[in-house]
């Protein structure tokens, strides 16, 4: 089984790196937006209640939900790619286990997403990032940031097997942007004026993905925001493993 | 039911559709050990169908199946150790190489560690792909990727060997080269192969033994020659010295069968009685003096057996759509 494990996240790893067009903008257009806001929002430190005096520090949780919106059209896509090509059939055929090519894909994806990660970080420390909760809270962002990226690439493993389309997984990426959009990303929750803003971005699971990020960097240790992060991310890890997991299961239909 | 150990034994099949569409309709078939067993029918007869649920990959609706002595619904991993499929439309990666697909094949079909790279390339080797072996597949010819889509059934050394199609869309050179592959493995390493087309002439010529199948039914079964023999009567075609005596020849002909398509100048019947009338249409011929330039002898083909067993014409005709292989 952990054979035909690192096979299929090989061939995952080696399918992603030969489409640059996946790789760079998932790693680059987080960073173009850090970058932009950073400069243009910086006066947003100076409102009162603000968590932090840098807006760098601020933003910079951003990428580490939004690189994992791309390994999720990666997954998604690789695996649509398989049930439209027959490729399926061809890994049915095999003694192969089914978990194995979930895992696999999976594995192969969030290897693309810790390297997106250590980039992220390495810009981020590059360009005067402070990180609160110390060397131990980069130990902490990281395994939050690849549970994150798990519940993304499975819900669009989840898509993929599901529609046996590709085009129906890159359906699913603007919806998620937009939960991205209307979440806590630019500013605190507590200091959204807009009244129905804050109500969407109160109940929108993404913001407590990037409250549990932010405040490793931002406030250090703090138990509600880290335990809210790992929950909801666990959470929809969960739901998108098992879905996925059922999917294949009718996909890859054998006697 | 017998067992055979690396044969076909198939009993009332059948598989239904959404819709109660029977794509296939309750068939039977025997594929004997190392013969070429050919599934000649056209588009949507339910070739596609059967081979899916002989490769434990579409549950029957009803009837049972064993493939290598294993029931293909209650032993599916059995039937699966035992079998190599090419399926239709050789489902390849477009960003993996060659080699890479034959590493991935040969590691999940439990190949030990230090013996893939070796069994893969003497695969490659063996269908000329060898020096293609590290480009990507997306950048194949459809012929490239039919010969690494059989080297990737055969990396388990399969006893049967399942080709749904396997020369569809192939030129006339890539075609005779995938033939010679497939004769030489029943031939020379023994393996059982169940062949389906829709091309005449490749049941002609690889299958040890044909069943046609039309709308999900097998309506004719047999050696090539038997089938031949069976229905298709020799076609004979005669061409007269003198343009205008063609009606005539022709009349004469239509005593002894029925008129078929003709060149030109010439009329043809299809021979009611077979070569054994031969000798008296000569002898008509000459009694009322129509003398003869051109007289040739057609010997029946598969297709004179599909139209006789369905009424049409196999090739050339209306292609329809096979439905799709999704469970009811």
């Amino acid at each position: 089984m952990s054979g035909q494990v690192l096979e299929l996240a090989r061939r995952s790893l080696l399918q992603t790196l030969r489409q640059p067009a996946l790789v760079v903008p998932s790693i680059v257009f987080p960073l173009v937006l850090v970058a932009v806001t950073s400069g243009g929002l910086e006066s947003a430190t100076s409102l009162p209640g603000f968590p932090s005096d840098s807006y760098l520090d601020f933003i910079i949780a951003v990428p580490f939900i939004q690189g994992p919106l791309f390994a999720m059209i990666n997954a998604g896509s690789s695996l649509a790619r398989d049930v439209e090509t027959g490729f399926l059939k061809r890994l049915a055929m095999t003694p192969m286990q089914r978990a194995a090519l979930l895992i696999g894909q999976l594995a192969g994806v969030m290897a693309v997403a810790l390297l997106s990660s250590l980039v992220y970080l390495a810009v981020g420390f590059a360009f005067g990032m402070h990180m609160e909760a110390g060397p131990l809270g980069v130990v902490a962002l990281l395994a939050l940031a690849m549970l994150i990226a798990l519940a993304f690439a499975s819900l669009g493993a989840l898509v993929g097997l599901r529609s046996g389309s590709g085009e129906a997984v890159q359906g699913f990426f603007p919806l998620f942007f937009v939960l991205l959009f209307l979440s806590s990303m630019y500013l605190p929750r507590p200091l959204i004026e807009q009244d129905w803003f804050r109500t969407v971005a109160t109940y929108n699971p993404v913001s407590y993905l990037i409250e549990g990020i932010r405040s490793l960097i931002v406030t250090g240790w703090d138990g509600e925001a880290i335990l809210l992060g790992f929950g909801v991310a666990a959470a929809m890890a969960a739901l998108g493993v098992f879905g996925a997991a059922a999917a294949l299961r009718t996909r890859l239909v054998r006697t | 039911m017998t067992q055979l150990p690396n044969g076909i034994e198939v009993e009332g099949l059948v598989r239904g559709f959404k819709g109660g569409v029977r794509a296939v309709d309750g068939i039977d078939l025997v594929v004997e050990p190392g013969e070429i067993y050919g599934f000649l029918g056209p588009n949507g007869a339910g070739k596609s169908t059967t081979v899916l649920m002989l490769t434990t990959l579409l549950p029957p609706t009803s009837g049972t199946a064993r493939v290598a002595g294993h029931d293909i619904v209650r032993a599916g991993a059995q039937v699966r150790r035992e079998i190599g499929a090419a399926l239709q439309e050789a489902a390849l990666d477009p960003l993996l190489t060659g080699r890479e697909h034959m590493r991935l094949q040969t590691a999940l079909q439990g190949v030990p560690k230090a013996e893939r790279r070796a069994r893969g390339d003497a695969l490659l080797e063996r269908v000329g792909l060898i020096d293609a072996a590290d480009r990507k597949v997306g950048g194949y010819s459809g012929g490239m990727k039919r010969r690494l889509d059989l080297a990737l059934a055969l990396v388990h050394h399969p006893r049967i060997l399942f080709l749904d199609e396997p020369t569809t869309g192939l030129d006339p050179q890539s075609r005779s080269e995938m033939w010679q592959e497939v004769a030489h493995l029943a031939r020379e390493d023994g393996v059982t192969v169940f062949l389906t087309t829709q091309y005449l002439e490749e049941a002609d010529v690889l299958a040890d033994r044909i069943a046609i199948i039309d709308h999900g039914l097998i309506v004719a079964r047999g050696t090539p020659a038997e089938l031949k023999a069976e229905i298709g009567r020799p076609s004979l075609e005669v061409k007269p010295a003198e343009r205008e005596d063609r009606d005539a020849v022709a009349a004469v002909l239509s005593r002894f069968g029925t008129p078929v398509t003709a060149p030109p100048g010439a009329a043809a019947v299809r021979l009611r009685g077979g070569v054994d009338e031969l000798p008296e249409i000569v002898r008509t011929l000459d009694g009322e003096a129509l003398s003869v330039v051109d007289f040739r002898l057609h010997a029946p083909t598969l297709d004179d057996v599909f139209l006789a067993k369905t009424g049409r014409k196999l090739e050339g005709g209306e292609p329809a759509a096979e439905p799709e292989a999704v469970p009811a």
